[in-house]
């Protein structure tokens, strides 16, 4: 497994012949042009009025920006909800994992039972099977449930994720058992070992699952298309495809724009803040947003 | 560790017992009733009737599979080798000393933290033929750009362009952390021996870089089989067909189309063509790296 040490410090490299050096920052620039402006486009529509949309050139800055577009956006959509939504919907999936992955985690780090590394295994083997295999019978369960168009479809069958309980269980096996064997030696139950003396070291275990699985939450697309067809209940993601097709050969590009600015900004916000977390989880699971 | 008797039983399943149940309802059952289902027919309204391997039979004289699925190797075919060039180019200039370096790790990183469908609508409006930004900055250097994703000869293309502008920092964190991992010494040993940057890339980077390669290769192989968001968003499959996808597919067959026994069998099928790829990989990884 690779694991990502240092992100944004890290081992030094080599540096070659100062030529070398040179073209490869002109190279970086470049790249890195490539990779802004079309975030830089984004922010640029999502502040044109209607009519400069179609102006020859392209302002790729406005010149004349409005905010029109976002208050016309929170109009024509229940936007506001859809983000209070989106926000709903991450930390309770995020807060479900966390609690299930380390509980679980736990127990197949430290317990021993009968048909443990079996079932150990079939956690394991869940991780290979393709989303697409199992949504037609997930939407059934969940549509007898009566959970679709409610947020219980949206967080519930998100929250078991056997990656999760993989990773906890990775990092508590690199806890030292004498931490909890001098608990549990002063009688405490293994309850009380686990919130006293192992939850207050997982912090970077839980950092990592935790900004993964908010990440994973917000951006999903899939799930909350076959479970929600209500504005009420859609998360961002869903808002803006929905926004997109509106008015069929028509789409208003400044309002998408300004949908996904909204949508996009938290998650800058939370990469900027949470830099390495994001990488550590992105990385070890191998999942991409 | 921890009680014995009644008392232990307990506690694991307090621990184990919520994951476990979990697990079992949206994940393992659904995919053992996949199976199942893909033996089906079944539109959801009437009871699901067993037709053994006829869904099988279906797919193998169904054009409409094979192309999803030549779409699928395309998409592939193209995504694979220029993401993996990008990541790895980004990842061997930001691993040197250059100015900047944090800051450009974190711009390449940031399309992969946007949702995908953010990332393919702010695509889908950058590609505009008449008023995107990517036709009117071609035209500037004397190209007429095509009519990209509303051509069926340059749609998948663009969704391949798209793909790897998101998932290009993906890449590079991986093999960044892979990179961090080569000692120095082995560069200043073979600078010694005389070796430049090019013979250095040659025998000691790209050798010791191997797993790092393969992870990144094969996370990206498996999620690629499962190209859907991007597909979805930015072309729905068209124009006229021309970028269907095996997932699309399985989504369009279950939930337009109310087919669940048929789309259940395309998604085993996938699911064995992604299993077989991987095993495949893995043989070769120990082989290589």
């Amino acid at each position: 497994m690779v694991r990502v040490r240092r992100f944004a410090r890290g081992a030094s490299g080599r540096s070659g012949p100062r030529w070398v050096s040179g073209l490869a920052l002109v190279g970086v620039v470049l790249g890195a042009l490539v990779m802004l402006v079309p975030f830089a486009w984004m922010l640029a529509t999502s502040l044109k009025p209607g009519q400069a949309l179609l102006a020859l050139p392209p302002q790729l800055i406005p010149q004349e920006p409005t905010l029109e577009p976002y208050r016309r956006v929170v109009s024509a959509f229940p936007m506001v909800r859809v983000f209070g939504n989106s926000l709903l919907v991450a930390v309770a999936t995020t807060a479900g994992q966390l609690v299930l992955a380390s509980m679980s985690g736990y127990a197949f780090a430290r317990f021993r039972f009968p048909g443990r590394d079996v079932l150990f295994a079939v956690y394991l083997a869940t991780l290979m099977v393709p989303f697409a295999v199992t949504i037609t019978p997930l939407f059934i369960i969940v549509r007898q449930l009566d959970w679709i168009d409610s947020y219980w479809g949206l967080v519930v069958p998100p929250m078991f994720s056997a990656f999760g309980t993989f990773l906890m269980r990775q990092f508590f096996q690199s806890v030292p058992r004498e931490l909890e064997e001098a608990a549990t030696l002063d009688g405490a139950s293994a309850l009380g070992t686990f919130v006293r003396v192992i939850l207050p070291i997982s912090g970077p275990a839980f950092a990592t699952l935790g900004v993964f699985a908010f990440m994973a939450s917000w951006n999903a697309f899939l799930w909350p298309l076959l479970v929600v067809r209500d504005r009420d209940f859609m998360t961002l993601p869903l808002a803006l495809a929905t926004l997109q097709g509106l008015y069929p050969g028509q789409t208003e590009w400044n309002l998408v724009m300004a949908g996904t600015v909204i949508s996009v900004v938290p998650m800058i916000v939370v990469f900027l803040f949470a830099q390495r977390w994001v990488i550590e989880g992105v990385t070890t699971s191998g999942l991409k947003g | 560790m921890y009680e014995r008797g009644a008392r232990r039983w307990l506690t694991l399943a307090l621990f184990l017992g919520p994951s476990l149940i979990g697990l079992a309802l949206f994940l393992v059952g659904p995919i053992v009733a996949s199976l199942a289902l893909a033996f089906t027919s079944w539109d959801l309204l009437t009871p699901p009737r067993w037709v053994g391997a006829r869904n099988f039979v279906r797919l193998a004289d169904d054009p409409e599979f094979w192309t999803a699925l030549r779409h699928t190797l395309q998409f592939l075919a193209g995504y694979l080798p220029l993401v993996m060039t990008t990541g790895l180019l980004v990842a061997v200039a930001l691993n040197g000393r250059i100015v900047g370096r944090a800051f450009f790790r974190a711009v390449y990183f940031l399309p992969v933290v946007a949702s995908w469908v953010a990332v393919a609508l702010v695509w889908k409006w950058l590609l505009n033929p008449a008023f995107g930004l990517v036709n009117f900055l071609l035209a500037q250097v004397g190209v007429a750009g095509p009519a990209w994703l509303f051509d069926p000869t340059w749609a998948m293309f663009s969704v391949v362009l798209t793909s790897v502008w998101k998932d290009t920092g993906f890449v590079m964190v991986v093999l960044l952390a892979g990179l961090q991992g080569i000692p120095r010494e082995y560069y200043e040993a073979s600078a010694i021996d005389g070796a430049g940057p090019a013979q250095q890339l040659r025998f000691v980077t790209v050798p010791l870089l191997m797993p790092a390669l393969f992870f990144a290769l094969s996370i990206s192989l498996i999620n690629s089989f499962q190209v859907f968001d991007q597909v979805y968003v930015m072309t729905g499959g068209g124009p006229a067909g021309a970028t269907t996808v095996l997932v699309e597919r399985i989504v369009r067959q279950a939930f337009s189309f109310s087919r669940m026994g048929y789309a259940a069998a395309m998604s085993w099928v996938l699911f064995v063509l992604i299993f077989v790829v991987t095993i495949a990989f893995s043989r070769a990884q120990k082989r290589f790296a």
